[in-house]
C-alpha cells in the first residue's frame, strides 16, 4: 500500500521530469558559444596602462563567475567560460580585442566592457553585428537608447540619472533652494548638470542661481568658488573630479560659506578626497549611493556582508577588499548570472537581450531600496539611490533612497 | 639583385652613391602574390589585424625616414597619427566627405603640420628635439578634449566614422566584404607608400638626408641644404604617419583622444628600433610586433603583461641589435659565404 503510493509518486515524478526535459528540449535554442555544458562570455578591461586600477572589477567578476562555476555547477548546468582581454583604456585595442571575442572566441555576448571612450568605438560594431554588449561600466547615459541601438545597455546610473537624483533631494529637503554649481567642462559635468536641469524644469533658471565650470587642467578652483558664494546660494552642487573637490571642500569652509555641500559619487571618496580636504571640513557632505561601503562598520554585521567577505576570501583572496570596484564587480557579476538564470535554455542572443531588459532584482551588497530594474523601454538598470551625509568618518544614510525614472 | 647593378657600374665607386639600389623585384612580386592572397584564406578578424599592421607599418617607415635616414628623433608621432585621424574622422563625420578622399587630405594636413613644427625643431639637436616632440605627443590628446574644440572633436566621446559599402561589383566578382576591402587598400596604400620611399632614398634627396645624419658639417660645406631638408623630411614623416593615421580611423571606425596617447610614439619607436632603422621594409616586421606581441605577452600573464613585454624587448634587441632588417642581412651574408665555401 504504502509502497505502492511512493511507486505511483515516483512514476508521477518521473513522468513530470520526462514531461519537463521534454519540454525543455523542445525549447533549446543556443546562440554562439553555448553548448549543453558551457556559456562563453566575453569581456575587455585595462589590465594595463593608466587606468589599469579599473581591472580590478574585471578579476572580482572573474572570481564571481569561478564562484558559481564551483558551487553551483555553472548556471542551469552550463559553466561559464569568462573571457577577459586587457585593452589598456585604448580605443582601437578594444575594438581589436572585442572583434576578437565576437569573431575568433565565438562568445555569446560581451559584458562590461569599461571606459566610455573604449565602449564608444565598438559601439556601432556591436549592434551591427547583433551582439548584446551587456551593463556597460560606464556612466554617460548614452548606452540607454533601445531603440537605436537595442544591443547596448549601461549599467550603473549615469552622471545624467544621479543629477536628476540630486535636484529630487533639494526640491524635498531644501526650502527657498538656491543652487550654486561647479563642475568640470566635459562631457561628464554637462551631464550632472543637465540631469539637474532637467529634473528642476521650468524652475531651473530661478533654482540655480550661479553655474561656474573650471577645465580639468585648471591648477585652482578658488576663484570660481569665491563667485559661488557670492550668489548667495545655499546649495552647492560640486560636480568635479577628486582633486578639485578637496580643493573646493578647503576653500568652501574657508570662506566660512556653510551651504547644504552636495558632492557628485566620482569624488565621494574619503581616501582621496576627504581626507586631502581634511576630514573636518568634510563633516556633513552629501552625496548619493547605491551599493554598500565595505569599509562602513555598520554594515558589517549584515548577511550580504559576510556572503561577500566569504566570496572574496575564498575566491579572490588577494583582492582590495577596502576597495569598491570589489564591491561594484561582485554586484555586477550577480546581475549577469541572474540575466543568464532567466533565459533558462533558449541562450539565443536575442532572448538575452530580451531578458537584460526583463530585470527586477535585488543583489547582494546593494543598498536596501535600491533595485536593478530594466524593461524593454527602460535600459537604465539601477536609477534610485541612498543620500548619505559623512559624519567626520564614516557615511551615514539620511532619508529614505530617492527614486528615480520619471 | 646586387650583382646586376655590379656589373653595370665601373668598381671603383660604391654603386650605391652614384645610382641608387634597384627594387628587388623577385622578392616583391612575391611579397604581393602572398599579401594578395593572405586575405582569402583567414577569418575577417585576421584580416583585420593585417590591416592593422599595415596601417602601423606606413606610420613606422614615416618615423623611419625621420630618424632612420635623417638622424632626428620624435616621441610625438602620435600627435601627427592623431592629426591624420582627426582629419579623416571631421571630414566625413561634419562635411560627409567620401572616406577615400580623406586619406591623403590627412597626410597632406600632416605634412603642413610636421613642416611648421620642423622649423622651429631644427634649433634643437638630438635629446632637445626629442623633448619637443614629446611635449607635442602628450599635449594633443589634451587638445583635442579641450572644450574649445569640442564642437569639431566630439571631446572625450570622440567621433564615429562611417565606412561606405563595398562597391557592389566587387562582392560579386571578387568575393569581397568589408575585412578583405579595406584589407587591400590599406596593402596597396602601403606598397604605394614604400615604392615613394624607396625612391625617395635612393635619389639626391635621400643622400642628402643621409648625408645630413651622418655628418651635418660635411653635408652643410658640401652645398645641402640642411634646415630645408630637415624640415622637409619632419614634413614628410609626419605625412606618412598622417596617411596612416587616416586610414586607422576610417578602419577603427572610431576615433577619441584616448586612442593617441603618447604610449602610441613609443609603439611606434618600438617598432621602429624592432624593425630596423635605416630598413624600409623592416617596418612592415614592426607593425607585426607592435601589434601581436602585446596581445602575446597578455596571454602569459594578465597581470604582468608589460612586464613580460618588456622582457621580449630586451630579449629581442639582444639577439638582433639591428633590427629584423638587420639580423635577415646579416643571415643572408652568412649563407652566402657558407653556400659559397662549399661550391668552391
Amino acid at each position: 500500500m504504502n509502497t505502492g503510493r511512493k511507486l505511483t509518486l515516483a512514476l508521477a515524478a518521473v513522468a513530470v521530469m520526462g514531461l519537463a526535459s521534454g519540454s525543455a528540449l523542445a525549447e533549446k535554442k543556443y546562440g554562439p558559444g553555448v553548448t549543453d555544458t558551457s556559456i562563453k562570455i566575453g569581456n575587455t578591461d585595462p589590465y594595463s596602462g593608466p587606468a589599469a586600477a579599473y581591472g580590478l572589477i574585471g578579476k572580482t567578476i572573474a572570481a564571481y563567475f569561478d564562484k558559481i562555476n564551483k558551487e553551483e555547477g555553472g548556471v542551469n548546468g552550463r559553466k561559464i567560460d569568462f573571457i577577459s582581454l586587457d585593452d589598456g583604456y585604448s580605443p582601437p585595442k578594444t575594438k581589436e580585442q572585442t572583434r576578437k571575442l565576437v569573431e575568433q572566441d565565438k562568445v555569446l555576448l560581451v559584458f562590461q566592457g569599461l571606459g566610455t571612450p573604449t565602449q564608444s568605438a565598438v559601439h556601432a560594431y556591436m549592434n551591427h553585428k547583433k551582439v548584446p554588449q551587456l551593463f556597460v561600466a560606464t556612466g554617460a547615459s548614452k548606452w540607454a537608447q533601445p531603440k537605436k541601438f537595442p544591443w547596448t545597455m549601461g549599467w550603473q546610473p549615469s552622471y545624467q540619472t544621479e543629477g536628476h537624483l540630486f535636484a529630487k533631494y533639494v526640491l524635498a529637503n531644501v526650502k527657498d533652494p538656491k543652487i550654486a554649481i561647479l563642475y568640470q567642462n566635459d562631457d561628464y559635468g554637462k551631464d550632472y548638470v543637465k540631469g539637474m536641469r532637467d529634473e528642476l524644469g521650468d524652475k531651473a533658471d530661478k533654482l540655480i542661481v550661479a553655474e561656474e565650470s573650471y577645465e580639468v587642467t585648471d591648477p585652482t578652483i578658488n576663484s570660481q568658488v569665491i563667485k559661488l558664494k557670492d550668489s548667495g546660494a545655499n546649495v552647492f552642487f560640486n560636480v568635479s573630479t577628486p582633486k578639485a573637490a578637496a580643493q573646493a571642500i578647503k576653500k568652501v569652509r574657508e570662506l566660512n560659506w556653510d551651504p547644504l555641500f552636495l558632492n557628485n559619487s566620482v569624488s565621494n571618496s574619503v581616501g582621496s578626497v576627504y581626507k586631502p580636504a581634511g576630514l573636518d571640513n568634510s563633516k556633513g557632505i552629501v552625496s548619493l549611493q547605491y551599493y554598500k561601503d565595505t569599509t562602513d562598520p555598520s554594515i558589517q554585521g549584515t548577511e550580504a556582508f559576510k556572503k561577500w567577505k566569504k566570496f572574496m576570501d575564498t575566491y579572490f583572496p588577494n583582492g582590495d577588499q577596502s576597495s569598491s570596484f570589489t564591491t561594484f564587480g561582485y554586484l555586477v557579476a550577480q546581475t549577469m548570472v541572474q540575466v543568464l538564470k532567466q533565459c533558462g535554455d533558449d541562450l539565443s542572443r536575442e532572448n538575452i537581450m530580451k531578458q537584460a531588459a526583463n530585470l527586477d532584482m535585488h543583489p547582494d551588497m546593494m543598498l536596501d531600496g535600491v533595485d536593478i530594474k530594466t524593461s524593454p523601454t527602460d535600459f537604465f538598470p539601477i536609477e534610485s539611490m541612498q543620500p548619505i551625509k559623512f559624519d567626520g568618518e564614516k557615511f551615514v544614510p539620511i532619508g529614505d533612497v530617492i527614486k528615480g525614472g520619471s | 639583385m646586387a650583382s646586376d647593378v655590379e656589373t653595370q657600374v665601373p668598381a671603383q665607386t660604391d654603386t650605391r652613391l652614384v645610382s641608387g639600389k634597384k627594387i628587388p623585384f623577385k622578392w616583391v612580386a612575391v611579397f604581393i602574390i602572398l599579401g594578395l592572397f593572405i586575405p582569402y584564406f583567414v577569418q575577417g578578424y585576421v584580416a583585420f589585424q593585417g590591416t592593422l599592421i599595415m596601417i602601423y607599418a606606413v606610420a613606422i617607415l614615416g618615423l623611419n625616414l625621420l630618424t632612420g635616414f635623417n638622424g632626428q628623433f620624435s616621441l610625438g608621432h602620435s600627435a601627427f597619427y592623431a592629426i591624420g585621424a582627426y582629419t579623416a574622422a571631421v571630414l566625413v563625420y561634419h562635411l560627409d566627405w567620401p572616406v577615400y578622399a580623406t586619406i591623403p587630405v590627412g597626410g597632406l594636413v600632416c605634412f603642413v603640420a610636421g613642416f611648421l613644427f620642423g622649423l622651429p625643431a631644427l634649433r634643437l639637436e638630438g635629446l632637445y628635439l626629442a623633448l619637443a616632440t614629446f611635449a607635442l605627443g602628450v599635449a594633443v590628446p589634451q587638445i583635442l578634449k579641450s572644450s574649445h574644440l569640442e564642437e569639431l572633436t566630439g571631446g572625450v566621446q570622440g567621433l564615429d566614422v562611417f565606412r561606405p559599402a563595398v562597391p557592389e561589383f566587387l562582392v560579386n566578382n571578387l568575393a569581397m566584404n568589408m575585412d578583405r576591402w579595406w584589407y587591400f587598400i590599406a596593402f596597396f596604400v602601403m606598397l604605394f607608400m614604400f615604392w615613394l620611399a624607396w625612391n625617395l632614398i635612393n635619389s639626391r634627396s635621400g643622400r642628402a638626408m643621409m648625408a645630413i645624419r651622418d655628418n651635418p658639417i660635411a653635408a652643410k660645406s658640401m652645398g645641402i641644404n640642411t634646415s630645408l631638408y630637415k624640415s622637409l623630411t619632419f614634413g614628410l614623416s609626419a605625412f606618412y604617419t598622417g596617411i596612416a593615421g587616416a586610414m586607422a580611423a576610417i578602419v577603427i571606425e572610431f576615433v577619441a583622444p584616448d586612442s593617441f596617447t603618447f604610449q602610441l610614439s613609443i609603439l611606434l619607436f618600438i617598432g621602429l628600433v624592432i624593425g630596423g632603422t635605416g630598413s624600409i621594409w623592416g617596418s612592415i616586421f614592426g607593425g607585426f610586433f607592435i601589434l601581436f606581441v602585446p596581445n602575446f605577452a597578455e596571454e602569459i600573464s594578465t597581470g604582468l603583461s608589460y612586464a613580460v613585454f618588456g622582457v621580449i624587448l630586451i630579449l629581442v634587441i639582444y639577439v638582433m641589435p639591428s633590427g629584423f632588417a638587420g639580423l635577415v642581412n646579416i643571415l643572408s651574408v652568412r649563407f652566402k659565404k657558407l653556400f659559397g665555401a662549399k661550391t668552391s
